[in-house]
């Protein structure tokens, strides 16, 4: 996993609540064996007119050109419901982005994407209203995130504090293997699994 | 101060637990299908890493098989590599796997209840969003994201942060002909969908006591839909009942000495509860979604509401915008909505007393001119015992479709899909834009008003078609 320490990039706006996770990558794309290749069908329903997509949806936000390299995503409550699919962040890394700005996330998306390197920064609905309103103004503008300090910067230049959980924090900012970090606990495990051969037998 | 169900069981899986870092736990048994593993499995082999407990591991295939065939050859090719890849890992791993030709095969959710796999007093997770289904039984269950699943089969444990606990509580009787996917509907209408976000729901009161495990399944499973980390439901007499004699449930001494520890699991009298919902059985009437996403709900004898009712601009738009998806005017009349299609099934509403539900419905009824109707049994066990009772031919000689074991058109990987425009009566989960495939359109209700639309051609309250 790549570290996130810091990140500046353009803010596209997605104004939806309860985006979930089959509107970010649908169905008919989780047939694959690989984690690769699905930023190409992120958000595949709404972002083309046909279902092959070759056809770009003019009207939606990534496919306007103030907002083809965006690497932050703005958006609105309970982002990320529905299916567990990590597809999802697969989906929204491959495409770019590195920050995804909301009010709520859905609660499995959350930590999936602490295991691939994208940072989720949660503010008031107030704020994202504000956000929402600098980045529709003047289109292009950029937010920049510093997870050590736990900060998001605005458009306008207003320094947004915003809260993170202090492990998350210390994994995407060291890019941590987290099966090699609970693996220095094996002893721990062992003796767990040896505890519950006594304890409760039917289930060891 | 007293535990919560949720505390005693966190508390009896910690493996590690330290300040500043996320606690472990450990994961009693792992579920595993083709969908959501194959990437975790490529994840093991580049690491050079084991899977460490092949034995608390159990695979089938269910969001990619055909419920028309039985035919590998016949699969779509995509669909067939990924169910070949998950044969292989489990080949390759040691883990058993029931497989697209095992008589045991079926949707995930419904085969570890049904095999006795699902105990109370568990961690069960999976990498798939409704696994809460199996917190009906008293544990803790939840889904989990394809890293994580590669982090359970390489260590049987999952970091993990506890959650905050919510007490749902259904006194009271329920009303004549609503059933426990009414229920879950209606909590999801009250609460929203981020609801309980954050949140292990503990599910209890007399109506909630008073249901049959499967239904106590059918709440659980869709906890998620709520927001919710897991749903849970205290053990009883129900469960020990609905246990007892399944394959892999405690035998001779082991089943006493089980007994007696899953007595000490249900939260104490005075545990105290992060935050507390109370609903009258009584104001439960059956539901129906009108919208695309679960929240968007409202009682059979409601209409389509109108957007500007919504006083939050934001449940604005996005019932405008649901509205436009859906193809409805406010102010319709939910019984007036004319269908395509009907579904039932999935790992909400496709055990036997579903299936026996619906065809109680159907009987000597014909589908309605123009409806396409399916019905797809939970698992290969649950079509056998069905066919035992002679619930396809029912089904058969309504018009329904008889398929077998798979999710099916609940999500549409499959060859079950709704076309562009369709509508469609289903008994799954999740409404959301294209679930049921491209440009479809769901309306969530019970498999027993799934099956009276299917007779009807619309949708229609169940209570005017069942004997008092």
């Amino acid at each position: 996993m790549e570290p996130i320490k810091t990140h500046t990039g353009v803010i596209a706006p997605l104004d939806r609540v309860n985006v979930d996770t089959d509107a970010i990558v649908p169905k008919q794309f989780l047939r694959k064996i690989e984690r690769t290749g699905f930023g190409k069908h992120l958000f595949h329903e709404w972002r083309y007119t046909d279902y092959e997509g070759t056809k770009e949806n003019a009207e939606f936000a990534l496919n306007k050109p103030e907002f083809r390299k965006a690497t932050v995503l703005l958006t609105r409550d309970n982002f990320g419901c529905g299916s567990s699919r990590e597809h999802a962040p697969w989906a929204l890394s491959d495409y770019g982005f590195r920050v995804i700005i909301a009010p709520s996330f859905a609660d499995i998306f959350a930590n999936n994407c602490v295991k691939n390197g994208i940072l989720l920064i949660r503010l008031d609905s107030k704020d994202i209203d504000g956000l929402f309103k600098q980045v529709m103004a003047s289109p292009g503008v950029t937010a920049a995130a510093d997870l050590e300090k736990q900060t998001l910067t605005g458009p306008d230049g207003k320094v947004y504090p915003f809260e993170v959980d202090a492990f998350a924090k210390h994994c995407l900012l060291n890019g941590l293997d987290q099966i090699g970090w609970t693996q220095q606990y094996n002893a721990k495990i062992e003796k767990y699994e040896k505890n519950i051969k006594t304890i409760t037998p039917w289930m060891a | 101060m007293g535990k919560t169900m949720y505390d005693k069981i966190w508390e009896a899986h910690l493996v590690h637990e330290s300040a500043g870092e996320t606690s472990i736990i450990y994961v009693d048994r792992h579920l595993v299908h083709e969908v959501t593993s194959p990437q975790a499995f490529e994840g093991l082999r580049l690491a050079k890493r084991r899977v460490r407990c092949p034995g608390k591991t159990v695979a089938t295939m269910d969001h990619n098989v055909s419920t028309r065939t039985k035919d590998w050859s016949l699969v779509e090719e995509t669909s067939r590599i990924q169910m070949q890849t998950l044969a292989d890992n489990c080949k390759e791993f040691g883990v058993q796997l029931y497989d697209f030709s095992n008589a045991n095969q079926g949707i995930v959710h419904v085969i570890g209840p049904e095999m006795g796999i699902t105990q109370p007093g568990m961690v069960i997770v999976c990498g798939d969003s409704h696994t809460a289904t199996h917190g009906a039984f008293g544990s803790l269950a939840f889904g989990i994201g394809t890293s994580e699943v590669e982090h359970v089969l390489a260590t049987q444990t999952l970091q993990q942060n506890k959650s905050r606990s919510m007490l749902i509580k259904i006194d009271g009787k329920l009303g004549f002909g609503v059933t426990p996917k009414d229920i879950i509907l209606f909590i999801i209408g009250k609460i929203g969908t981020a609801g309980a976000t954050g949140y292990v729901v503990e599910y209890a009161g007399s109506a909630i006591r008073g249901l049959s495990m499967e239904g106590r399944m059918t709440i659980c499973n869709m906890s998620i839909e709520a927001g919710a980390r897991a749903g849970m439901i205290a053990p009883d007499e129900t469960t020990f009942n609905y246990l007892k004699g399944r394959d892999f449930a405690p035998q001779g001494a082991d089943w006493e000495k089980a007994v007696a520890y899953w007595k000490t699991l249900p939260s104490d009298q005075d545990a105290k509860f992060d935050a507390v919902v109370e609903i009258k059985a009584e104001d439960v009437l059956p539901m129906v979604t009108w919208g695309t996403s679960p929240g968007q709900v409202t009682s059979i004898e409601g209409v389509v509401p109108d957007p500007d009712s919504f006083k939050d601009p934001v449940d604005r738009t996005a019932a405008r915008n649901a509205l436009v998806y859906m193809d409805l005017k406010p102010g319709t009349m939910m019984q007036s909505i004319k269908l395509e299609k009907v579904f039932v099934g999935s790992c909400t509403n496709g055990r036997i007393e579903d299936l026996r539900a619906a065809a109680a419905i159907v009987k000597g009824k014909k589908v309605h001119a123009g409806i396409q109707a399916i019905v797809v049994p939970g698992s290969g066990r649950v079509r056998r015992q069905a066919e035992k009772e002679g619930l396809d031919k029912i089904f058969q000689e309504a018009g329904f479709e008889w398929r077998y074991a798979g999710c099916s058109m609940c999500l549409g990987m499959n060859d079950d899909q709704l076309k562009r425009g369709e509508r469609c009566a289903s008994s799954s989960n999740r409404n959301f834009e294209g679930r049921q495939g491209p440009g479809g359109r769901t309306h969530l209700m019970s498999p027993e008003m799934a099956a009276i639309a299917a007779i009807e051609g619309q949708i229609t309250d169940i209570r005017k078609h069942l004997k008092r």
